[in-house]
């Protein structure tokens, strides 16, 4: 799975993208979440105020129950602030 | 058109674009964003702004944007420009421009593209001014100009 991170999340994170091999029980965005959260005190942090977070799948903005599975592209981000 | 570039844009120049050639053109509408100075006035502290994206999301949330402006009112031609990467105050940072026969339809769509813009499509905006850096924060009142188009 791509996971792209962009703004302050991608700070926090420091990195701008990684391909993860996540476990098989990460089934929902969710779920990848939580998981991500457990990677390390950088990934906690970041992650930390979930309602910052904004997620996209494949390019589209998606919820916590929207699938996920490996071959996609999934984007973290915060509420955007263009135009 | 959707354009997402680095380089500014000559408004005169794109507003003649947009109805060149064609005469069921009878109004152009068209919005300008601008970087604001967030130092203080006088204080002969400088600020910058740093405009980041999403390649790939950021066009196609733009193109689906146009297409649902074209659903609702009957354009002739639309364009919207964002630029990213570093830019100055009073740089240029978006350009919305709808044209149609008639004025209303132009004025009420290119203010749903810019509204619709603001919080839909991925862009982050990094303020650097004489206290230092930080993630502009997105507005209530921006959601809530979104959800007003909503019908």
């Amino acid at each position: 799975m791509k996971l792209l991170y962009f703004a302050w999340l991608r700070q926090k994170i420091g990195k701008a993208e990684e391909n993860l091999d996540v476990p098989d029980h990460v089934t929902e965005v969710g779920h990848l979440l939580d998981w991500l959260e457990s990677l390390g005190p950088n990934y906690a942090t970041a992650l930390k105020e979930r309602r910052a977070v904004k997620v996209a799948v494949n390019q589209d903005y998606v919820g916590l129950t929207h699938p996920v599975k490996a071959g996609d592209e999934v984007a973290l981000f915060p509420p955007v602030t263009g135009g | 058109m959707i354009r997402v570039q680095t380089q500014d844009f000559d408004v005169g120049a794109e507003l003649e674009q947009l109805a060149a050639g064609n005469h069921q053109v009878g109004g152009i509408a068209s919005f300008i964003g601008l970087v604001r100075d967030i130092a203080p006035p006088g204080s002969g502290a400088s600020s910058s702004m740093t405009l980041e994206h999403y390649p790939g999301m950021t066009e196609k949330r733009l193109a689906e944007i146009e297409a649902e402006a074209h659903r609702r009112w009957p354009l002739v031609s639309s364009l919207i420009i964002h630029r990213y990467g570093r830019l100055a105050p009073g740089d240029r940072i978006v350009l919305v421009a709808t044209a149609s026969s008639h004025r209303e339809a132009a004025l009420e769509s290119c203010a749903f593209l810019i509204d619709w813009l603001k919080t839909e499509a991925p862009f982050w905006k990094l303020e650097e001014g004489p206290k230092g850096a930080h993630w502009v924060e997105a507005k209530t009142s921006d959601d809530a100009r979104k959800t007003a188009w909503k019908k």
